[in-house]
C-alpha cells in the first residue's frame, strides 16, 4: 500500500491533530508531525504544511513510534506453509510494528552470510516492517562450534541466538559473549534447562497434574537464567533474556539489574495476559514455550515490566499451520502468533487495569526495544526515520485470526475483545499499512 | 443421595472423565450397573439392550483386560462391535486422529471408546464427531470406567462409599486410574490419599484436596481401603526409582505389613499387577483382596455406561434389561 507520499524523494506527509505520544522525547500533546524524505522533520504544534504536502488527519488518534520486536519467528526458508517473510513482515506493519527481528531457527538455519543476505533482501523486498535477522549463535543450531559472527554481522545480522534451543554448553555462552563484543551484538538466550524441561508440554503444576500432561517447572527457566548472568557478569557482554515466564527468573534480573550488568529481557504479551489455566480443555493454541505459567507468574512478570526489570515486550510471533494445531496436545507445536494483536493485547492487559499507561506501553514496545539494542528509529526526534504508528487506543474490536494478514492462525487471544487498535503504519515515511474505522 | 433420573443421568454425549461429574450423577452410574451385574452370571449371557447399535473400539495403545471388558459389555448388550488397533490401521500410515475419526463416522457408527496415548484425546475426538465417546484411557489423564468399576466394588464391600478413606499407592505422577480414582472418589464424599515416593507424586497434588503420605506404613494406618498401582519397569530406567527390588522393600504391599492393618482393609489394584514389585502374592490373593471382584464389575460398569450414553434412565435399566425398554 506505498504512495508517492513521506518516503524519500517524495511528497512530504503531514499527520494532522494526533495526540503525539513519545516517551523518548517526553512528548506527549495533541499536535502535527511532518514526515519528509522518509525522516520525521518535526513533530509538535501546529506545523504549515508545504505546499506539496499530503495531508493525513489523525484527530483523536494516538502517533508514535513504530513499534519494535526483538523477537519474531517468519519460517521461511522451510516453513513457508506457516509464514513467509513477507506474510510476516505484512503482519507486522498491521500490528504497528516497524521494525522486527527473526529468529534463525528456520529450515535450514540462518547460520551462514549467504541465508542472512537472504533474510534482508526478502524482507526489503516485503515493503513491510523492516526485517532484520537475528543469525544462529552455533552452526546448526547444534550448541557445538559457534558460526562466523563477524562475517554474518557483515551480511547484515543484528544479533545471535539459538531460540528455540538454549546455548546449552556454559563455555560456549561464555565464548559467544566474549566474541560478539567486538562487534557490539547482544546475544538472544531461550533460558531452559532441557533435562528439566524434559518433555514437558505446559507449566508443572496443579493444571498439568490434573490434565495429566508432563508439566515443565519454573526452575528450568530460571536456573538458566541464573546461570547465564554469571556469565554475562564474567564477561561484560550482552545477554538479552528472551520471554521470560517465571517469577523467580524475574527474582534473577532484579538482583542483574541491581548490579549494573548488561543483561536485559523480554516478555510476550501472552505470559503477561494468560495463566496456565488456558490450557484447560487441551487448547493447543495455548500451548507455548516457555509454558504460560500461575497467576503468580503472570504478576511477577508484569510487575518487572512495569518497574523495567524487564525492558522490553516481544511476541515471539510463532505461526502454524492449523492443521499442526489440530491435534492431541502432546503432537501439536508449541507457538503462538502475536504480531497483530500485541498492542491490543498490552493495553487491555495493561493500561486497563491501571498497571501501566499508554505512554508507558509505548516505552516497552517502541522506545526502550530500540534503546537496548542501539537502533535507530523508536522515537519521533526530528532526523529519525519515519516509522511510526497511528493508532484508536480507545476502538474496542474482537479479535477475529481468519482476518489476519499472517499466514497462520493460532492465537490464544481468538474471539477476544480488545481494547485499542492500528490505524496506520510508516515505515521510512510510507504508509505500509492503514485501516479504516 | 436419589439416583439421577434424567435420561443417560445427565452425563450428556460422551464419558472423558470423572472430573466435573456431581456425586449424584456417579452413583446414578453405579446404580445403573446393578441390574446388569446379572447378566454376566446367567446362561445366555446376552440381553438386547443396544441392539442395532455399532461401536468401535479404537486402541491406539496396547490393551487387554479394558478392551475385553468392554466388548464383552457390548456384546452382553447386543450392539454390533467393530475394534480397531493401532497397528495395521491406517494410523501407521500416519493419518491424523482427525482423519480417523471422520473416516469411522462416515461409515455411520453410534459409539467410540478409545484408548490413546495423550492426555486429551478422548476430548478432543469428542469435540470433533456427534458419536457418543467413552474414554477408556487418554495417555495420564482418565479412565473413567476404571474409577467408576473401582467405586462399585468398594460400595460392594462396605456398602457405602461416603467418609471411606481411600489411599492410592505407587505411581500417581503417571497414573489416570489414579486421576479418575481422585475424582471419582472426592465427588462422592470419600476421602481420599495418595503415596509413593516423591519422584511419583505430582506437584501441587494436595490443591486437588487430597492428603499426601511418604510412607506407606502411615498409608495403610490411615485407610479403609489400599489402592495398589501398578508400578512400569520403564520408570526404574527413567530414573524415577533406583531399583525395583528397593521398591518393593519400601513400598511394596506385604502381608507384614498388612498384619497390623484393621481387619476391614481391602486392596484393590487396576491389573496387571507386577507380583513382587508393588504387591506380594499372599496379598494379591488373600482376603483382603478385592482384585477380581473389580474386574468382574468392570463388565457391568461399561454396560451401565454405553446404555446411559445411548439415552437409558437409570431407573429403567432393570426393564431395559428384560427387554421391555
Amino acid at each position: 500500500m506505498t504512495r508517492a507520499a513521506g518516503g524519500p524523494g517524495e511528497r512530504p506527509l503531514l499527520l494532522r491533530g494526533g495526540r503525539l505520544l513519545d516517551p523518548s522525547t517526553g512528548l506527549d500533546s495533541t499536535g502535527d508531525l511532518l514526515v519528509s524524505g522518509g525522516e520525521i522533520a518535526e513533530a509538535g504544534g501546529t506545523i504549515e504544511a508545504p505546499e506539496t504536502a499530503e495531508i493525513l488527519d489523525v484527530s483523536g488518534l494516538v502517533v508514535a513510534p513504530g513499534l519494535v520486536d526483538l523477537h519474531v519467528h517468519f519460517r521461511e526458508p522451510g516453513g513457508e506453509h506457516k509464514e513467509t517473510i513477507r506474510s510476516g513482515a505484512a503482519a507486522a506493519v498491521a500490528g504497528g510494528f516497524t521494525t522486527v527481528w527473526t529468529m534463525p531457527n528456520t529450515d535450514p538455519p540462518i547460520d551462514d552470510p549467504a541465508a542472512v543476505g537472504f533474510v534482508r533482501a526478502e524482507g526489503e523486498r516485503a515493503e513491510g516492517a523492516r526485517v532484520m535477522p537475528i543469525a544462529a549463535a552455533s552452526i546448526g543450531r547444534r550448541g557445538e562450534q559457534m558460526t562466523e559472527v563477524g562475517e554474518l554481522v557483515l551480511a547484515g545480522a543484528v544479533a545471535v541466538s539459538d531460540d528455540g534451543s538454549p546455548i546449552w554448553h556454559a563455555g560456549l555462552l561464555r565464548r559467544l559473549l566474549e566474541y560478539t563484543q567486538t562487534f557490539g551484538i547482544p546475544v538472544l538466550q531461550h533460558s531452559e534447562v532441557r533435562d528439566l524441561a524434559g518433555s514437558g508440554m505446559m507449566n508443572e503444576g496443579r493444571v498439568s497434574t490434573a490434565l495429566g500432561l508432563r508439566g515443565q517447572p519454573n526452575a528450568a527457566e530460571a536456573a538458566m537464567v541464573a546461570r547465564d548472568i554469571q556469565l554475562a557478569a564474567l564477561t561484560g557482554g550482552h545477554l538479552h533474556v528472551c520471554h521470560v515466564s517465571t517469577r523467580e527468573a524475574v527474582e534473577q534480573l532484579r538482583m542483574a539489574r541491581r548490579r549494573g550488568l548488561p543483561v536485559t529481557s523480554e516478555v510476550t504479551p501472552h505470559h503477561l495476559a494468560l495463566t496456565d489455566a488456558e490450557v484447560r480443555g487441551y487448547r493447543t493454541e495455548a500451548k507455548v514455550n516457555p509454558p504460560l505459567r500461575t497467576g503468580e507468574d503472570r504478576e511477577a512478570v508484569r510487575e518487572a515490566l512495569v518497574d523495567g526489570v524487564i525492558d522490553v515486550i516481544a511476541t515471539d510471533h510463532a505461526p502454524h499451520h492449523y492443521e499442526e494445531k489440530e491435534r492431541e496436545f502432546d503432537d501439536a507445536p508449541f507457538g503462538a502468533v502475536g504480531l497483530e494483536t500485541a498492542l491490543g493485547v498490552a493495553i487491555t492487559e495493561l493500561v486497563g487495569p491501571g498497571l501501566m499507561s499508554l505512554a508507558g506501553v509505548i516505552e516497552r514496545m517502541a522506545c526502550a526495544p530500540a534503546r537496548i539494542m542501539g537502533l535507530e528509529g523508536g522515537t519521533l526526534e526530528g532526523g529519525s526515520p519515519a516509522d511510526i504508528v497511528v493508532f484508536d487506543p480507545d476502538e474496542r474490536w474482537t479479535v477475529e485470526p481468519d482476518t489476519f494478514l499472517s499466514r497462520s492462525r493460532n492465537t490464544p487471544f481468538a474471539g477476544r475483545e480488545l481494547t485499542g487498535r492500528v490505524r496506520r503504519t510508516l515505515v521510512g515515511g510510507r504508509i505500509r499499512f492503514e485501516r479504516e474505522a | 443421595m436419589t439416583a439421577d433420573e434424567r435420561p443417560g443421568a445427565g452425563l450428556g454425549k460422551d464419558l472423558v472423565g470423572l472430573e466435573g461429574l456431581t456425586g449424584e450423577q456417579i452413583v446414578a452410574i453405579l446404580d445403573t450397573a446393578e441390574p446388569f451385574k446379572e447378566i454376566s452370571e446367567r446362561r445366555i449371557k446376552k440381553v438386547p439392550v443396544l441392539r442395532g447399535k455399532t461401536i468401535v473400539n479404537l486402541f491406539f495403545e496396547p490393551s487387554t483386560r479394558t478392551r475385553i471388558s468392554f466388548e464383552f459389555a457390548e456384546k452382553r448388550l447386543s450392539a454390533d462391535t467393530v475394534n480397531i488397533s493401532a497397528s495395521g490401521s491406517s494410523v501407521q500410515k500416519g493419518e491424523t486422529l482427525v482423519d480417523t475419526a471422520r473416516n469411522l463416522e462416515a461409515m455411520r457408527i453410534d459409539m467410540v471408546v478409545m484408548r490413546h496415548g495423550s492426555a486429551g484425546a478422548a476430548r478432543f475426538l469428542a469435540e470433533r464427531i456427534p458419536s457418543n465417546v467413552i474414554n477408556a484411557g487418554d495417555g495420564q489423564h482418565e479412565h473413567p470406567t476404571q474409577a467408576l468399576l473401582d467405586l462399585l466394588t468398594l460400595r460392594d464391600r462396605f456398602g457405602r462409599l461416603e467418609g471411606l478413606k481411600v489411599c492410592i499407592v505407587g505411581d500417581i505422577v503417571h497414573s489416570r486410574v489414579a486421576r479418575s480414582n481422585i475424582w471419582g472418589l472426592l465427588a462422592v464424599g470419600a476421602e481420599v490419599a495418595v503415596c509413593g515416593p516423591k519422584t511419583l507424586i505430582p506437584l501441587g497434588i494436595e490443591e486437588l484436596g487430597v492428603e499426601v503420605f511418604g510412607r506407606v506404613e502411615e498409608a495403610i494406618a490411615w485407610c479403609d481401603a489400599l489402592y495398589v498401582l501398578r508400578l512400569q519397569l520403564e520408570r526404574m530406567q527413567a530414573g524415577f526409582i533406583p531399583s525395583l527390588r528397593e521398591y518393593n522393600r519400601v513400598f511394596g504391599v506385604s502381608s507384614e505389613r498388612l498384619a497390623a492393618a484393621d481387619e476391614d482393609l481391602v486392596v484393590l489394584h487396576p491389573g496387571p499387577m507386577n507380583r513382587g514389585v508393588e504387591i506380594d502374592s499372599d496379598v494379591a490373593d488373600g482376603p483382603r483382596s478385592v482384585i477380581l471382584p473389580q474386574v468382574t464389575n468392570g463388565v457391568a460398569i461399561r454396560m451401565a455406561v454405553l446404555y446411559l450414553l445411548a439415552g437409558g434412565r437409570p431407573e429403567m435399566a432393570e426393564a431395559a434389561k428384560r427387554g421391555e425398554g
